[in-house]
């Protein structure tokens, strides 16, 4: 009898179960999160219900590891943050005032973007902020070759599939920067500043 | 003025409520239009990710100022977080789909790298 995949994963022996879910530990607990913020409340009660149903969704609904061995360093996530928010209202507001203003709709194209090797964590990361900022849309990934295809609404305005580049890359850039471990960053070719490689490297 | 009466507080929190409210309904409001003006599909996408999820997010910045009070709070934020995760998904997913079953004419398109690499 072969079963799917997820049937499979569930009925391992109970010793591999229990690793899993030791090794899976951050998604109970963010699990957990989502539970106690559901209810706006975080009572001693809460806490454990949602950490046993967090342990239970990942017991029945296993999903591979992320394999998260990134770092996160405070100072680039901030700025990641902030510049995120500014993108956002500033792309907002260009696609609500292209939607309002009278006159013809600018021409629009999809560009591909090459970004750098990286783990599929952060290159996903960057897939989904690329969709909300800057003018852009993500409508195929390439996770193989890190290709990114992205439609952009007035690509006049910004600046040309070269211009869409190098918005994207820099947005890439930022991401690494806040989540990539030290040897992800060396080989996505951004060697971290000096300030970076000193003690407050996180692991 | 005096800053120590918690009316005034509830006067400033109830004026921003308002500013967010309104600001989110335009962006929802220029949303709509965008999806109705817009030429192809994927323009349309444009306009039901970006306005649409920062006007939700204004809106509910706007109620949870005027609610003031933690479960409502925790649950908005959650709506928040869920609309960032799944608006550029579900976008992504529709602008495949058209783009491989041909519904966007490539006369639309300045520039069109992927359909140039399948070629």
């Amino acid at each position: 009898m072969t079963g799917p995949a997820w049937a499979t994963a569930t009925q391992g022996p109970p010793r591999r179960r229990a690793r899993r879910l030791a090794e899976q530990w951050p998604m109970i607990l963010v699990l957990a999160l989502i539970w106690c913020l559901l209810w706006g409340s975080f009572a001693a009660g809460t806490v454990v219900a949602g950490l046993l149903l967090g342990a239970l969704v990942v017991a029945v609904l296993p999903l591979p590891a992320l394999g998260l061995n990134g770092a996160f360093r405070p100072w680039p996530a901030t700025v990641l943050a902030a510049r995120f928010l500014y993108d956002i209202t500033t792309a907002s507001f260009q696609v609500a005032w292209t939607a309002l203003r009278p006159g013809p709709v600018p021409r629009g194209g999809v560009v591909a973007v090459e970004l750098r090797p990286a783990p599929d964590v952060l290159f996903v990361m960057t897939a989904e902020l690329s969709s909300l900022i800057p003018g852009s849309l993500v409508i195929e990934v390439d996770a193989r070759a890190a290709v990114l295809y992205l439609h952009v609404l007035d690509l006049a305005a910004s600046g040309g599939p070269e211009g869409v580049r190098a918005q994207t890359l820099h947005l890439e850039e930022r991401v690494l920067r806040a989540f990539a471990s030290h040897e992800d960053l060396q080989r996505a070719g951004l060697r971290p500043a000096a300030a970076e490689a000193g003690p407050g490297e996180g692991a | 003025m005096n800053l120590d009466d918690p009316d005034i507080w509830v006067a400033v929190a109830d004026v921003a409520a308002a500013v967010f409210l309104l600001l989110g309904a335009f962006l929802t409001f220029s949303a709509g239009v965008g999806v109705v003006r817009f030429p192809n599909l994927l323009a349309r996408m444009h306009a039901v990710t970006k306005p649409q999820v920062l006007g939700l997010i204004l809106m509910l910045v706007g109620v949870a100022l005027r609610l003031r009070s933690w479960p409502a709070v925790t649950m908005l934020a959650l709506v928040v977080v869920f609309q960032l995760l799944t608006s550029p998904v579900a976008a992504h997913m529709v602008g495949r789909a058209g783009l491989r079953t041909r519904k966007v004419s490539p006369d639309e398109l300045e520039v069109d790298d992927y359909t140039d690499k399948a070629d």
